[in-house]
């Protein structure tokens, strides 16, 4: 039952952001996007993409890293923290509370990235 | 010495510390040998040719010593499958250098994973270097997953705090930091306020006169910060050593050669062992750069650095693996 209410409300928010998409050609919609289904963010290049992920609640987020070199994902605030992603090694967090959650890579703290939950 | 003067590089430190033009010459011959000598206060670079015909006696110190970095144990992508090789290589050429090195610093990326076995193999080839003293300072990639426990107690042994560390060497004072912990979003590497405080008291009693070797990972100069190539708290510890007449730093973590010379500071980077990676900006990331297989030992390399008592000097050759 909650699962499919998840899934009714993500359609919505999806339709929305098709429309404010076509309506006025803005990029805004690549990071305003919410879909219910698992999100993934690739690791490339020494970056995360997509660099801010919106979700909404309950979504499990999947990271995989794609670089030569391995990384992690690390909460800024603590929430969570990956063990270090070698090569395709993935990672996957479940977020059940609302809110902004950035992350870094503890190895390259230059690489920044931000899931915001709705 | 007169007809080699083409070739001979003055950096004047009582002017602005750096000549642009002799700093851009000495890094073209960074990766195919350069010995870069201090003397007084000021740097002479001189190619390899021009070493052969100084007859090693600015080459041959009291006191000489190799730094090797990056040997990321345990890498097996297509920049190198054979990271145990060219470990192997390195040795090598350091058993045949002619004025054989003291000891061997190590400016970390041991491993790739942190894994025992990776050290394990490190300790294992190093073993058959004919220097027997290693000292090392941590890498990122050293610290995986246990912040640094295998690393500490494989290394740390009378080490303070996170695992810095001073000793002296034929009057010659080495001090090894740890700038790769705690590493904060968005930011560079880090020495942390307990590091400073310990090595400005470590300092305190040395005489002005005393040169400084200041070895770590990450760069203490600003090589990239894009690509987080830099050390933010790295002024602070080189304000401690301004007093001195003679500081060299040596760091690893880019992967290549590169020198500085600011005031009384000469900055430089070693080559790794393992993999290069490509100059700042080159590329869309710093991940290892893939070459063909004949040209990645030409982008490997050791650093040799000789001391020079008396001459107030501190020489660096950069060659490489092939």
């Amino acid at each position: 039952m909650i699962r499919r209410l998840v899934c009714i409300g993500g359609l919505v928010a999806g339709m929305s952001a098709l429309g404010l998409s076509a309506g006025s050609r803005s990029t805004t919609a690549k990071t305003q996007q919410t879909v219910p289904a698992n999100m993934e963010v690739k690791i490339d290049n020494f970056s995360f993409g997509p660099t801010t992920l919106t979700v909404p609640v309950g979504t499990t987020v999947t990271w995989t890293n794609r670089d030569d070199i391995p990384h992690t994902v690390v909460s800024t605030e603590g929430a969570f923290k990956s063990k270090v992603l070698d090569t395709d090694e993935k990672f996957a967090f479940t977020f059940n509370k609302p809110g902004s959650y950035s992350y870094f890579c503890s190895i390259h703290p230059k690489m920044t990235g931000k899931v915001v939950v709705q | 010495m007169g007809e080699n003067k083409k070739d001979e590089l003055l950096h004047d430190h009582n002017h602005d510390g750096v000549d642009r033009r002799g700093f851009l010459k000495c890094m073209a011959w960074a990766g195919t040998g350069a010995l870069c000598v201090m003397q007084g206060g000021v740097l002479k670079s001189y190619s390899m040719s021009q070493m052969s015909q100084m007859g090693g006696k600015a080459a041959a110190g009291e006191l000489s010593f190799v730094q090797i970095s990056d040997s990321h144990m345990g890498f097996n992508k297509a920049a190198n499958p054979d990271v145990v090789g060219t470990l192997k290589a390195a040795v090598d050429k350091i058993n045949g250098l002619s004025l054989p090195p003291e000891f061997i610093l190590h400016t970390g990326d041991i491993s790739h994973l942190s894994k025992p076995e990776e050290f394990d193999t490190v300790d294992q080839i190093l073993k058959s270097a004919t220097a027997k003293d290693v000292f090392f300072v941590p890498g990122e990639h050293d610290m995986l997953n246990d912040d640094g426990k295998q690393y500490f107690d494989r290394y740390g042994k009378g080490a303070k705090g996170a695992g810095w560390y001073s000793f002296e060497k034929k009057g010659v004072h080495f001090i090894g930091l740890v700038n790769v912990l705690n590493l904060k979003a968005g930011g560079l590497g880090s020495l942390g306020p307990e590091q400073l405080e310990w090595m400005k008291n470590d300092v305190k009693h040395l005489k002005h006169s005393t040169p400084i070797v200041v070895f770590a990972h990450i760069p203490l100069w600003s090589v990239y910060p894009e690509w987080g190539w830099g050390t933010e708290d790295s002024g602070q510890a080189l304000a401690v050593l301004k007093k001195f007449g003679s500081v060299s730093v040596l760091n690893g973590h880019i992967h290549q050669t590169m020198q500085k010379v600011e005031g009384n500071v000469t900055f430089h980077t070693a080559a790794s062992t393992a993999f290069p990676q490509p100059q700042p900006g080159k590329a869309d990331s710093p991940g290892p750069m893939k070459v063909p297989a004949e040209q990645l030992k030409s982008l490997l390399g050791i650093t040799d650095v000789n001391y020079v008592r008396g001459q107030h000097a501190l020489a660096i050759v950069d060659s490489t693996l092939g």
